[in-house]
């Protein structure tokens, strides 16, 4: 394993809170009612954003966001290439998703095949009017003609650099850093 | 490299199987479980895969189980059933080998009546083997579905007292629950006719006890086996009705305990012999359940011996 060298923390905790507050006003200005309105959060980092952002638009709102969470593990397109994730999780939509705006929120957007999972997981428990995309960083190397419609940060970054996102609930730290995988 | 999800690459029975891939099979079990709550009970994950149900032995539930958890996961599924063939049993096995060999699969689920059938199948193909069962050895994939249930009625597995009924000496079943039971720190009681408990069956860890009211005192829950019907009138079992008396879970029978003991039965029922109708469809039996969770583990076990796979030279 080459040794991981932390470069550069790219945000903060307090960049982090603003990015989120950003995001969510930009969810509630594109969207006429928040009614028809979801957050699916992609696990395990995009849960804790996602529910944030569910928590910020209710108090810009007044009202509950519908809010649930998605695993893509049984959704993944390397599970021949790739051992499968020793830690699955539950996926959790307590709500019916028929013609409902879901915007389905994740960390770090990257190749673009998890949110490629996550978007067939969310068909298989209906019919959404539409789904939107919710990122805190997007660091490129896209791999599927997929895009953020809602985006924190653009931070271009090499192929043999990381990104690594830190949430309060898992880490301890909102953080979000840059990390060196070297050679 | 990630570490692998379990250790396993075959799974021919539960004997030394480890607690934590039983408890990984076994959780990994329960979120496949809400994949069969959804809308659409079907995830892509095993897409491309080949597999092939050899069933040498008659079996409805096993086979159809099986076949729905592969479905569940989009592989591709091929049956076979048929009586063991009136060749000897190597040199059925020799040519099924030639055949999944030609056929390119990367999966078998196989019963047969031989016991050790499945070991052998492994040593001969790449694929990955599961036993569904083969003669009086094991059957691995009814021992975690049954362990499953009682883990979702119970919230555990650890420290609860397990009593098994009924011919313990020709049980695949009481084996793999045996293993299994033990190994994630359960307490198990076998019972059953004396000439049907195996001798040393004790070396395995587990308790005899020839009183089944005494059983089902001490037990929180019990296994109630299938009384192989052929076997009665042929000096095994001397009579239906004798069975009943000593050994059958009656309404009079449970009646008589004041408290609540959750039943098991692996299927098919034999009404009227090992259980009475009336136990068999009441609240305390958890046996629809199983029938459920076989689907559910059966996902998990496919899922987590397929994906291991060719990732191996995986730097």
């Amino acid at each position: 394993m080459t040794e991981k060298k932390v470069k550069a923390t790219l945000l903060d905790a307090e960049d982090f809170e603003r990015t989120l507050s950003q995001l969510a006003h930009e969810i509630k200005e594109r969207h006429e009612s928040l009614e028809q309105l979801a957050i699916i959060g992609i696990r395990t980092r995009g849960e804790f954003i996602g529910r944030r952002i569910a928590d910020l638009l209710a108090g810009l709102d007044g009202n509950e966001i519908k809010f649930g969470t998605v695993d893509v593990t049984f959704y993944r397109d390397d599970f021949r290439t790739h051992l499968p994730s020793p830690e699955i999780g539950p996926t959790n939509i307590p709500f019916g998703v028929d013609n409902l705006q879901i915007v389905l929120v994740d960390d770090v957007l990257y190749t673009g095949r998890t949110v490629r999972a996550a978007i067939n997981s969310i068909m298989d428990f209906g019919r959404p009017a539409a789904i939107e995309l919710a990122v805190l960083v997007d660091r490129g190397h896209r791999e599927l003609p997929i895009r953020a419609d809602y985006l924190g940060r653009n931070l271009p970054t090499a192929s043999n650099e990381h990104i690594h996102v830190h949430v309060v609930e898992v880490d301890g730290v909102d953080e979000v850093l840059l990390l060196d995988y070297g050679q | 490299m990630r570490t692998p999800a379990i250790s396993l690459t075959n799974l021919i029975g539960l004997e030394g199987v480890s607690r934590s891939d039983i408890q990984t099979l076994l959780d990994t079990g329960f979120y496949f479980r809400d994949v069969l709550d959804r809308p659409i009970k079907k995830v892509p994950i095993l897409t491309g895969i080949n597999v092939v149900n050899l069933f040498f032995e008659s079996s409805t539930r096993t086979r159809i189980s099986f076949e729905l958890a592969e479905k569940r996961l989009s592989a591709d599924v091929v049956n076979f059933s048929g009586a063991a063939s009136s060749l000897s049993k190597g040199e059925g096995l020799k040519d099924t080998v030639r055949n999944i060999h030609a056929m390119k699969m990367d999966a078998v689920v196989m019963r047969h009546p031989a016991p050790g059938a499945a070991l052998q199948l492994s040593r001969f193909v790449d694929a990955v083997v599961i036993n569904a069962g083969d003669g009086t050895h094991e059957h691995p994939t009814q021992g975690l579905l049954d362990m499953m249930s009682i883990r979702e009625k119970f919230g555990r597995i650890k420290g609860l007292k397990i009593g098994i009924i009924g011919d313990i000496a020709h049980s695949r079943v009481a084996l793999s629950n045996i293993f299994g039971l033990n190994t994630m720190g359960a307490q198990v009681t076998v019972c059953g006719p004396g000439h049907l408990i195996p001798p040393f069956i004790e070396e395995l860890g587990v308790t005899v006890n020839g009183d089944v009211d005494a059983v089902l005192e001490w037990a929180d829950a019990v296994n109630v086996l299938r009384i192989q019907r052929e076997r009665m009138g042929v000096g095994i079992i001397p009579s239906v009705r004798e069975y009943r008396n000593r050994f059958g879970l009656t309404v009079e029978r449970l009646a008589r305990h004041k408290k609540e003991i959750v039943i098991l039965h692996p299927g098919p029922m034999n009404r009227g012999v090992e259980i009475d109708s009336d136990v068999a469809d009441g609240d305390q039996a958890i046996i629809l359940d199983q029938v459920l969770n076989g689907v559910a583990v059966r996902m998990s076990v496919l899922f987590h011996l397929l994906g291991a796979r060719g990732s191996l030279e995986e730097a």
